[in-house]
């Protein structure tokens, strides 16, 4: 299995090194031929509006939008924003998952935070019990969910905080800068 | 359940989400809207780009609350702002504002010339200057959540980047290869907590995110930065003191992503007007050079 995760800007490394030490081959995806050959692909954390003028700079919006009709591709907060139908503002979205995000929703730095969230798929997925540890850094929400999208975790408020659909997933929350290895497994449960 | 803020992971987190990024000094809420178009991860919001602060002499302080908070407004990226070396009052006020990320800055007139801030007091994080090793990890543990290297802001002229980041990788690489028993005595020659030592050789690089700062003015001077080994690039006066901002930012950007691919950096490098200025470093008299503060 080899998983791609899109390096235009943001914490790609951590994803990386997360693949690595749960023994998955990962490659950096900067222009669209890195995406021949991949089984999933991960957009990291970052600025969102970063990543998708870069992504419209280097043609990679329609070769995205195609890999994610086959294949699995997973978000972490700029990648959530990314990946969602709409955000509220005008900036480039791949608009493949059915959800509706609001940047920064959380308030500026001094708000970002970190709290356990229960997680019942995760915890089934991965056979364990312990509620997940997450990091949001000035993190956006999910604010509705539709079509075929399912909430799969929510913040201690009730606001959304992770949904999928199908085989793509989307967490406003980085487990990357975590040492808890069960979202990327979760992730992988999902890559054909 | 309960959320915590303020915590080492969430201050050094934002950091890692910069990464691979370009962080640029903004004036005005105008200049603040063409960084983000053209791309950057954040912007330093200030009253004056560092050549300018060279330029006019004089007393460089914090910004003005209200230039700070209308750049703020602005836009949807991070805004950074710059507080001086020890004055811990100004970072108290930008924390109060609601600013992403302070920089506790050479290049502004040093506050305390024996002591830097105590940054582990804040919710917000900092990210400080550095020449060497020894230097990024006192400020580490005081607290600091990101590292730049200093370079020589407001010349254009990349050759202390060079220095400073080829010293601070430099001293890493030569860390790794050390017995653990040298690490005591090589912490006391650096003057640097021996358990950020410690760290720094198990993880084989700077424990937090490492940018590269002063005299950057080109996209090759950027992809330079990036190829020897830093996390992203902060561009000062190389920006709006160029003929062709807007373009150039939107050039840099596009370096950093790509800064291994000689041919995207031969495209992005056509055609972007007049580079700034800038001012041969090797020229300047010693005490012209802001590097040199902090302790």
């Amino acid at each position: 299995m080899k998983i791609g995760v899109l390096a235009l800007q943001g914490d790609f490394a951590e994803h990386i090194a997360m693949l690595k030490r749960i023994n998955v081959e990962a490659i950096e995806v900067r222009l669209p031929e890195h995406l021949k050959r991949l089984d999933g692909l991960i957009i990291p954390g970052g600025e969102s509006t970063t990543i998708g003028k870069l992504a419209v700079a280097y043609n990679l919006m329609e070769p995205l939008k195609q890999f994610g009709q086959r294949h699995a591709i997973w978000g972490t907060c700029a990648g959530a924003i990314f990946l969602s139908k709409d955000a509220n503002r005008n900036q480039p979205l791949l608009g493949l998952m059915d959800i509706k995000v609001e940047r920064n929703a959380f308030g500026r730095q001094v708000d970002s935070f970190e709290a356990d969230l229960d997680v019942p798929e995760l915890k089934q997925a991965t056979g364990t019990n312990e509620d997940y540890h997450a990091v949001f850094i000035r993190a956006p929400i999910i604010e509705s969910v539709s079509g075929d999208a399912k909430i799969l975790a929510s913040a201690p408020d009730g606001r959304i905080v992770a949904a999928q659909q199908g085989h793509l997933l989307a967490t406003s929350f980085h487990p990357e800068l975590t040492n808890d290895t069960r979202f990327h497994k979760y992730f992988l449960s999902l890559v054909d | 359940m309960e959320q915590q803020t303020g915590t080492f992971a969430v201050k050094k987190g934002l950091a890692q989400m910069l990464k691979g990024g370009v962080i640029m000094d903004v004036v005005t809420p105008d200049h603040a809207k063409i960084a983000e178009d053209a791309g950057a991860c954040a912007v330093m919001a200030l009253e004056r780009v560092p050549a300018d602060i060279r330029a006019n002499g004089g007393v460089a302080r914090m910004s003005d609350p209200d230039l700070i908070l209308k750049i703020m407004d602005s836009v949807t990226i991070p805004v950074m702002a710059k507080c001086r070396i020890g004055h811990f009052v100004e970072a108290q006020i930008l924390e109060a504002l609601g600013v992403d990320y302070i920089d506790e800055s050479e290049v502004l007139t040093p506050a305390d010339e024996a002591n830097h801030i105590l940054k582990h007091n804040f919710t917000v994080p900092f990210v400080c200057g550095c020449r060497n090793l020894g230097e990024a990890l006192r400020r580490v543990g005081e607290g600091a959540a990101m590292i730049r290297t200093k370079g020589e802001a407001g010349t254009g002229d990349v050759v202390e980047a060079v220095r400073h980041a080829r010293t601070v990788l430099g001293d890493i690489r030569r860390l790794t290869t050390m017995a653990d028993e040298e690490l005591m005595s090589y912490a006391k020659e650096i003057g640097a907590p021996y358990e950020l030592v410690k760290e720094t050789k198990e993880l084989g690089r700077m424990p937090v995110v490492n940018f590269a700062a002063g005299g950057v003015a080109t996209p090759a001077d950027a992809a330079l930065m990036m190829q020897l080994g830093v996390d992203g690039v902060f561009v000062g006066s190389g920006i709006f003191k160029s003929g062709d901002p807007a373009r150039r930012a939107a050039a840099i950007v596009k370096a950093v992503t790509h800064y291994q691919d000689a041919h995207i950096l031969a495209e992005v490098s056509k055609d972007l007007g007049e580079p700034m200025v800038g001012r041969n470093v090797s020229q300047m008299p010693e005490a012209e050079k802001i590097a040199q503060r902090g302790w």
